[in-house]
Parts: structure tokens; sequence; C-alpha cells
């Protein structure tokens, strides 16, 4: 299982750089979504992976919960940002007459 | 009263803020009369702030009541409140100027206002390091609604960069956090401080891979060296009211960077002691001879001071680079070099709205009507800036050289040189370079969005702009004037800071974990 995430989360991340570094704002927006995603993976992996069991402080082993928290708040805030780079690559697309990052041609 | 006090910094702006939203639709002069109070009081909250810290206690504000490590907890020190202090004092004349009507070209402008300063406020208080992406998240998402405030295309491009510069920067950061709670198991600030000192063998390459993360998160943020290339289009762009409040943000950055030096790898964390020393000083160096020439190679004044923005930002991190007396010498020149910067970016937009053909471009123009007092308040704004005596600058590098090693002087020196010939080339192009003009036919206004059908017009360039123009002035007269006491305070703080026990011990107390 480490393996698979460790794998996933490399994938992830390497495909969001390839992707935001690309010139136009559509694939630069994908690439940050991904990196999101990868990002909370490796959050949720940095409680050690444990499979099946409670998530508070109990007898024996536990999943520590503050990585599921922080993720959680990830989440919402990639989502915010997320949506608010849409609308700002549609205005530039608007203002600009094009989807360069950087305005021209 | 005193039990709440290091959050009331934190909660007055926010609750201005929703105030001002929920009340929308009430006229522009009342919504201004709610900001400049909110921004009045949050000066009153951080002097009582200031007074109750500067004997030396670190208050600790445990949110919930939850105990430290496991709750989020609110930190006040002496560091927190003398840039909680500049930051407000800062953020009134910026709003003021605002007033100017330039709170009229977009929607909801005080609003954003007032989250910037919450979540600046977090981010100078919060003790704990997931907090504090929190807080950095808050002000950049107001920040992106006041850089775009206006509109226009120059300013979406320097948005777009912007935006997706600080969200890999958020990306990182979210990295960083989860590599040091991975290695050292909490995210408590002091916490951290106190596990760096006894990490495990295995864990260290992953501790270390977290601090020098957030060291590259930190960069970005007070924009340093291979970082910086997001502010210039950004802040020269931007409406001048708003480029005058992010003066602030860099040395938020600059802020960060500080805290995490001193406490998370001070000098009592053992393997990952002084984590940043071997890049520190030569990464700020080299950000403050770019921001020179950059200046140097600037075509017009907004775009000078954005640069003259990155060489404070490597003066700063030059001094935070010596011991404790640059840390203090640094700690004199951080309020003096936000106050110095925002006055160029209001004095910039001044000549834009008087200068028809040319806008601040170093061209010639006719005469200013009133040259007198605008060439003054440009001298005086560029002495401010380049450093020379006998302003509040001149003092601050004084400190900062006496600090530094030898070998540092020849690049301060320099690079006050250039920034000297920057700025005389920039007024003698502005003042002195005159010729007739015909007065270009007039440009579309400024789409006023917020202005409603029976409301009265604001003059072009009322009272408000010479308030706030003067009060930064006053700020950097009272910054000189006071030197000695600013100077004793900011050495206290310097002291506070090498003593990373002290704040370890206010937050966790005295149980071992």
């Amino acid at each position: 299982m480490e393996a698979l995430i460790a794998l996933s989360i490399g994938v992830l991340t390497g495909c969001g750089v390839y992707l935001v570094l690309r010139a136009r704002t559509f694939p630069v927006v994908l690439g940050l979504t991904l990196l999101s995603y990868a990002v909370n993976l490796f959050l949720f992996a940095t409680g050690r992976l444990v499979v099946g069991q409670p998530p508070v402080i109990g007898g024996g082993t536990y999943t520590d919960p503050l990585p599921q928290a922080l993720v959680l708040t990830a989440i919402v805030i990639g989502f915010a940002m997320t949506a608010f780079v849409i609308m700002l690559a549609l205005r530039a697309r608007a203002e600009l007459g094009n989807d360069h990052v950087d305005g021209e041609r | 009263m005193n039990a709440h006090l290091p959050i009331l910094p934190v909660l007055a702006p926010f609750v201005a803020a929703v105030l001002l939203l929920a009340m929308r639709d009430l006229p522009m002069a009342a919504r201004r009369w709610i900001a400049v109070i909110s921004v009045l009081a949050q000066i009153a909250i951080t002097v009582a702030l200031l007074m109750a810290v500067a004997g030396g206690e670190i208050l600790v504000y445990r949110l919930g009541d939850w105990p430290a490590p496991w709750g989020i907890v609110l930190v006040a020190d002496r560091l927190a409140a003398w840039l909680m202090l500049t930051t407000t004092l800062l953020a009134l004349f910026a709003v003021i100027h605002a007033g100017d009507g330039t709170d009229r070209q977009g929607r909801h402008f005080h609003v954003l206002f007032q989250m910037q300063l919450f979540g600046i406020a977090m981010a100078f208080l919060t003790g704990d390091l997931f907090n504090l992406f929190v807080a950095f998240e808050i002000l950049l998402i107001a920040s992106y609604g006041l850089l775009l405030h206006g509109g226009g295309p120059a300013r979406v491009r320097g948005g777009l960069h912007y935006v997706i510069l600080n969200l890999i920067g958020s990306t990182l950061f979210l990295f960083a956090a989860g590599l040091i709670y991975a290695s050292l198991g909490t995210l408590n600030m002091a916490d951290i401080a106190r596990q760096a000192a006894t990490v495990a063998p295995e864990n260290l390459g992953l501790a270390r891979a977290g601090g020098l993360l957030l060291f590259a998160v930190f960069a970005l943020k007070a924009a340093l060296l291979p970082l910086f290339l997001w502010l210039p289009g950004a802040y020269a762009n931007t409406t001048a009211s708003v480029a005058a409040l992010f003066a602030i943000m860099t040395k938020v950055g600059a802020y960060a960077l500080l805290r995490a030096d001193t406490l998370l790898f001070g000098p009592d964390s053992g393997a990952l002691a002084d984590l940043y020393e071997a890049w520190r000083l030569p990464l700020a160096l080299a950000t403050l001879a770019t921001g020179m020439i950059g200046a140097l190679a600037a075509p017009n004044l907004s775009r000078m001071a954005a640069w003259l923005v990155i060489a404070s930002v490597g003066l700063l991190l030059t001094a935070f680079s010596a011991d404790t007396a640059g840390i203090a010498a640094g700690l004199y020149y951080l309020p003096h070099s936000t106050f110095a910067a925002a006055l160029l970016f209001l004095l910039a937009e001044a000549f834009k709205r008087r200068r028809p053909a040319s806008a601040d471009f170093f061209a010639p123009e006719r005469d200013l009507s009133r040259h007198a007092l605008w060439g003054g308040l440009f001298f005086f704004a560029a002495v401010a800036a380049a450093g020379l005596p006998p302003l509040s600058g001149f003092l601050a590098k004084l400190m900062i050289l006496r600090a530094a090693q030898w070998e540092v002087w020849v690049a301060i020196l320099l690079a006050a040189l250039f920034g000297t010939i920057a700025l005389a080339r920039a007024g003698s192009a502005l003042f002195f370079s005159t010729r007739t003009v015909e007065p270009p036919p007039p440009g579309a206004p400024a789409l006023l969005v917020d202005q409603r059908p029976g409301e009265a017009a604001d003059p072009p360039s009322g009272p408000r702009e010479l308030a706030a123009i003067f009060g930064l002035v006053g700020l950097i007269l009272a910054l000189t004037l006071a030197a000695g006491p600013a100077a004793r305070f900011a050495d206290t703080i310097a002291l506070q800071l090498s003593t990373p026990e002290l704040y370890i011990h206010a937050v966790l107390g005295g149980s071992e974990k």
C-alpha cells in the first residue's frame, strides 16, 4: 500500500508540475488542481498509513486524526482557490484577448 | 479584558469586514467611516497590546481553551506587537487614500481591505504552523481581490502571475507542513522547536526537507531573489492605495523567515539548528543588488517603487542574517522601509493624476501645478527611500552597517549609491524636464462600479490624497525623531528573539513531553 500511495503522489505531482509549466491558462489550472490532489494525499500519509482503525486515541492502534482534519481544511481552501483562478483565467481571456499566461499571442 | 487581548487584533478587522458586507447598501461615505473607525480601533488595540508585552511578557491565547500543543494558540510577543503596530498605522493612511474614489472602482473594496488586515494580523499572532498556512490563504485571497480592484488588462496580467505563483506556494507550504508533522509529530511552533532538539536520526532528512521547503515558501512571500518576478508587475499596476498596503505584505514573508530562523530552527534546535544559515545572507545580498538594478532600469515611478520594495527586502534580510544587533537594526528598518515604499506608491499615483500626457513615466511633461509642494514631497520620499541623512532610513542603515561584517558593507553601500542615482534620475526626469504639451484627449474615466445614481461624485484629487501622503511623511518623521526609544525597543525585541526558551515556555509551560 505504501508503494501505491507513494507512486500516486509522485505521478500526480509530476503531471501537476509539467502542466503548471505550460504556457496556456487552462493546462496551468489543471496542473494546480493535480498538485493540490497530490498534496492532499501526501498530508493524509503524514499520519502514517493504518487500515481499519478508529481515528481516536483508544486502546491499541489508531489512525492519526490530525492529518485528516488538515486534509479537510486543505481541500476546502483548494476548492475556493481553484474556483477563483478559473474566474481569473476567464477574465484574462476576455481582457487580453488570448489565453497565454503572459497575455501575448 | 486583558485575558482576551491577543485575539482582539484578529477579531476587530473580521467583525468590521462582516459588518461592511452586511451593510453593503449603505452610502459609500458611511462605509468609509466604518472602515476608518475599524482601523483606528485596531491601532488602539495594538497600542494596548504593545504596552502589555513591552515589559517582556509573552501573552498566549488558547483558542477554545485547548492546552498547547493540541489546540491552536495565538502568541503575542514584542515582535508580533511591533509588526502589528506598523501594519495598522500603514493601513490607516492606505484606507484614507482609498477614500479618494479608488474604493468606488470595484465592489467590496473595504470588505476585502479589512479581510486583508484580518489575515495579516493572524499571520503575525499565530503560534501554529498550519494556522499560519490558513492566515496566508486569508490574506492572499483578500489580496487577489484588492490587486484586481478596478480591473484593466495590465492588472489582470500582473494578477494572473501573482495568483498562480502564490497557489503553487500554498501547495509547497502544505508539503512542508506535512513533512514537519511526519517527522516531528507536531505543528505547534513552540513544540516544533522543542521536538527539533531531539529529532530521531531517521527523521532528520524529512525534517530538514520540510524546513527548507518552508524557507522557499517564505522566500516567495518575501520576494527573495529567484522568487521575486511576480512583484514588479503586480505592485506597479494595482491601485495606489492597495500598493501602499501591500508594502507590508513582503514583510509578512520576512517575519515568517525571522520567526522560523529564531524559533523553529534556532540555536537550541539540535541537528536542525541554523538550517537557513547557508542560504539567507547570499540570497539577501543578491536580492538587494537585483532590486537596485531593477530600480535603475525602471521606466516609471510606480515600477521603480516596486523594485525598491524588493531591494528593501534584501536589505532587511541582510540585517536579519547578522547577530542580535543586526536583527534589532532590521526591526527598526522594517517600519521605515514600509512607510517609505507606501509613500512612493502614493506619490506615483499623484503624478499619474497630474501629468496628463506621460503619467508617472520619466518623460518630459508640462510643469506641474504646485510643483514646489510635489517636488518637496518627492524629495522627502526619495531621501527616505535611498536612506540618506537625516531621516530614519539613514539611521537604520547605520545600525545595519554597525551590526554587519565588513564584507557586507560593500554591497550595502553600493546599493545605496545605485538607489540614490535611480531616485535622482527619477526626480530630474519628473520635475526638471518640462515642455509644452498638448493635453491629450481625455481618456475614458475610471469605471465607478460602486457609485449609485443619487450619490455625489468624489472630487478628482481631494484632500484625502494629501492627508494620506502627509500622514506617511509624519510617520517617517516620527520614526526619525523617536529613533532612540524605537531603536531601544527593537533591541529588546531582538533580545527576546535570541532566547526562544521564553516563547517555548510561555506556550507549553514547563511540562516535558
